[in-house]
């Protein structure tokens, strides 16, 4: 080593040492540490994933695997600007494909590069949360919304001139969007307010109710009220406070998963964006309930442009003593930390959720035992969807007799609905259990409507003939993600893009998840070149139970529910497509095999090769 | 029953097994045969090669990471399970590159094995064909990432002499993959080498230099088959 590295690597020591003093050394904060290194050196060298390791006192392959997991690290230089793309079915329904090819235009490279420079990288991601307002792209952390080519044009022309990201931000949005510590492109879109969340709540009223009714009876009113978990699964609610405050242990966690990944959902961030007082509140009644002192906010990385407004509204929480110790004069303690995710789809299944917290990889735990009895560091903890937490405030501020009044008596009070897709009124919609979607997508102003994605990629496609199916527990439920494709889209592109977002965030742990949906992919583009039989049909979904049986998590277990559904649903799209003459036809395409060595001899194949072909090429 | 004990039946079976036992484990101190690749000896199991899955309840269910409980009715050589858990060695084989007859590893791997059991001479999906590097920094040990199943066992089996982590897993999805730190090549020694060869299921982890010490006709499997009747 000469003399000049040996400087830049003390030099670097220094500074990881500085961030790492920041979180006071705790292993646990080890992704915000590489959130941290990335952010500053654009990448995470070898040499930076050693000294963390080092300085950390972890051992290196576990830095290693962590700072791989995620999507917004990398080991290769992102650029000084990184530009992500969003690939979700929405995005590219909003012409997110033109938005790619003025970006490669305009700065000369194409997705997957960085400038020789190392100014401006190129990246796609996974649906961003912006469903409503697509094409919407992140750069640095920073959102912006309803892309067109002259924004492109002159976003580019900002990074070339070395100015700030935030200045390039151009109209606010509205609500709190516009506040100076939030200042986002990004729009609320909130089409119905219902009465449990978009309506006037006084802080600290819920945390008094709940102080008069007492810990064993806040759990017992929100098991009256049949609150179940908003995000998907469904659980009880009432139940899960209840197993985690009769688990015993001496402390105990309240984890807020705002996680929001599931492409079409982005109720979540509107949630925090304008009502993060009642989701805190609800949080610090659930610590009531469960005595629980310590609270942590997972939120989703693609959300982190949320996090110093949402710092400041505990700080505020705090001096107004709804949280901190001595909570109203109690003797109740209670205080929220926001952990940051860094791009994984997987984080919010609840175990992976509570590993990526500890600083982990994400991956889903092995259950038993379930969070309640051995979550966060090993300890009971309960892990809440935001909304869920919003709805617990209120329920406790109002009785649970005010929310059955809602909904329908097996799925009680409200949902928060994500409306994206082919409508006049994209947005969020807070309506009560038990709405059909047929009067859903009159509210939201669909017309021609194909199909109807509920409850996003993982959830089901239904067709017209299902369109009086209520959106509830025990029919169509939903974690809040309603997507729209009009007569006029492809499903099946649509169904190979939800296959592909699968295999993108698989953690890649079990077999079934990491090849099984890699299988089913390619199963479907044999179909979508027009090499498919009627075996092949049924080859996926045999395939696809199996996927869904030996899974080791709910990702695996529903990843084939696009396939599936569609197949159940709309059977003449790809009965139209298989070919019927033949009963058997080989995997092996020549079209599609010599493709990539004409590009490399730079000669057109000899062979007719019709678009479909070229653009069903998957980059690997 | 003695104190600690709980019984339960498996495909109809009577079985008594100790409590905190997982439904794996129950099965063999019984006698009965329940696959398994990622689960080994005493380690803690990981849950990553599904083969065990079982039916409890109508659920499917891993056995090595599921208690066997008091009561339990467990399905286990079923037609059903039987075709899920050879297509979840279909899929093992086909995410890999396993040309048994150059393996270092054949007829002492225990994914060749179980190939062999369910009498699989064509997967039932088309081959994946990974591109992937050797890795061969290392003194006394190579990897073959293609023919690596990603059981862990490696990673929770296998430590340094002075007891720190060296092997770990990396990336996800598809592109997941063992890691060794070669950051201080004397980490992995001979006999960290042999332990992690011996470790492996499968001809990932090769000590070097070694190679084809006992014929291949004459390993584990072999002998076995040979004392079955069954040769292969």
């Amino acid at each position: 080593m000469n003399e000049r590295t040996i400087l830049d690597l003390n030099e670097t020591r220094n500074v990881i040492i500085e961030i790492i003093d920041q979180v006071r050394g705790d292993r646990t904060q080890l992704l915000a540490v590489l959130r941290e290194c990335q952010s500053r050196w654009r990448h995470l060298s070898p040499q930076v994933i050693t000294l963390i390791a080092e300085e950390m006192d972890l051992s290196r392959v576990h830095v290693e695997g962590v700072a791989t997991f995620y999507h917004f690290l990398s080991r290769t230089h992102r650029g000084n600007y990184t530009v992500y793309v969003n690939t979700s079915a929405t995005a590219e329904m909003a012409g997110s494909h033109a938005i790619v090819k003025a970006f490669e235009r305009e700065v000369g490279i194409s997705f997957g590069e960085t400038t020789s420079d190392r100014q401006i990288g190129l990246r796609t991601t996974s649906c961003i949360g912006m469903c409503d307002q697509e094409p919407a792209i992140l750069i640095n952390d920073v959102v912006f919304t309803r892309m067109t080519d002259a924004k492109v044009t002159k976003i580019v022309a900002g990074m070339k001139a070395n100015r700030p990201v935030r200045d390039l931000v151009e109209s606010l949005g509205d609500g709190k969007n516009a506040l100076e510590e939030i200042h986002a492109e990004v729009s609320n879109h909130i089409r119905v307010r219902g009465p449990v969340f978009f309506t006037d709540f006084e802080p600290g009223t819920a945390l008094k109710a709940a102080m008069n009714h007492g810990a064993l009876e806040v759990i017992d009113e929100v098991k009256q009220s049949g609150l179940r978990g908003r995000g998907g699964a469904g659980f009880d609610t009432g139940q899960k406070w209840g197993f985690c405050r009769a688990a015993e242990s001496e402390t105990r966690y309240v984890m807020c998963n705002a996680d929001e990944g599931e492409p079409g959902t982005f109720k979540d961030r509107v949630l925090l964006t304008e009502m993060p007082e009642l989701i805190f509140e609800g949080m610090a009644v659930a610590g009531y309930a469960i005595e629980a002192k310590h609270g942590i906010l997972y939120l989703r990385g693609e959300y982190a442009y949320l996090k110093d407004y949402l710092e400041n509204v505990l700080t505020k929480m705090r001096q107004e003593h709804l949280l901190g110790r001595r909570i109203l004069g109690t003797r109740f303690s209670f205080d929220i930390q926001i952990k940051v995710g860094a791009g994984a789809y997987i984080c919010g299944e609840e175990s992976a959720l509570i590993e990526s917290a500890e600083g982990k990889r994400g991956q889903p735990r092995n259950r038993p035992p379930y969070p309640v009895t051995s979550g966060y560091l090993r300890r009971p903890t309960i892990v809440n969807n935001v909304e869920t937490f919003g709805a617990a405030a209120k329920i406790i501020l109002n009785g649970a007799a005010w929310f059955r009044k809602m909904g329908t008596p097996a799925s009680s009070g409200v949902k928060v609905l994500s409306v994206a897709g082919d409508c006049e009124r994209p947005g969020i919609y807070e309506v009560e259990w038990g709405m059909s979607i047929r009067e859903l997508l009159a509210i939201c102003g669909a017309k021609d409507v194909l199909a109807v994605q509920v409850g996003g990629p993982s959830g089901q496609c239904i067709s017209q003939n299902e369109f009086d199916r209520k959106l509830c527990f025990s029919d169509l439920s939903t974690g809040g993600a309603v997507t729209i494709f009009g007569q006029k889209r492809d499903l099946l592109s649509i169904v190979h893009n939800y296959m592909e977002f699968f295999e993108d965030e698989s953690c890649g742990f079990c077999v079934p998840c990491r090849t099984g949906n890699t299988l089913l992919i390619k199963a479907l583009e044999k179909i979508m070149v027009g090499n498919g039989t009627a075996a092949d049909i049924e080859n996926i979904k045999q395939l696809g139970k199996t996927i869904k049986a030996t899974s080791r998590c709910g990702l695996g277990q529903s990843s084939p529910h696009p396939l599936l559904s569609t197949i159940r649903n709309f059977t003449e799209i790809y009965q139209k497509k298989v070919r019927a003459d033949v009963d058997f036809l080989s995997q092996f395409d020549l079209k599609f095999a010599v493709i990539d060595s004409c590009v490399a001899a730079n000669r057109k194949p000899n062979l007719e090769i019709d678009s479909e072909v070229v653009d069903g090429t998957r980059p690997n | 029953m003695e104190q600690g004990q709980i019984s339960l039946t498996i495909d109809g079976k009577e079985c008594v097994a100790k409590e905190g036992q997982s439904i794996v484990q129950a099965a063999r101190e019984n006698g009965l045969f329940i696959p398994t690749l990622c689960d080994f000896r005493s380690l803690s199991p990981a849950g990553t090669c599904r083969v065990c899955t079982v039916k409890v309840g109508g659920r499917f269910v891993p056995g090595c990471t599921s208690p066997a409980v008091n009561g339990m009715v467990v399905e286990n050589e079923t037609a059903e399970l039987t075709d899920l858990r050879r297509a979840l060695v279909e899929m093992l084989i086909v995410e890999g590159n396993h040309m048994c007859p150059s393996c270092e590893k054949s007829g002492n791997c225990e994914l060749q094995e179980l190939a062999h059991h369910y009498r699989i001479v064509v997967p039932r999906y088309p081959f994946l064909f990974p591109v992937q590097k050797v890795e061969a920094r290392m003194a006394h040990l190579f990897i073959e990432h293609k023919r690596c199943i990603q059981c862990l066992r490696c990673v929770r089996g296998v430590r340094a002499k002075d007891g720190h982590e060296i092997f770990g897993f990396m990336r996800r999805g598809s592109d997941v993959r063992i890691t060794v730190d070669v950051t201080d090549p004397e980490a992995v020694s001979e006999a960290t080498a042999k332990k992690a060869m011996e470790i492996c299921p499968v001809g990932a982890l090769i000590q070097k230099r070694v190679g084809f010490r006992v014929p291949i006709g004459q390993r584990r499997f072999d002998r076995k088959h040979e004392k079955d009747g069954k040769q292969l």
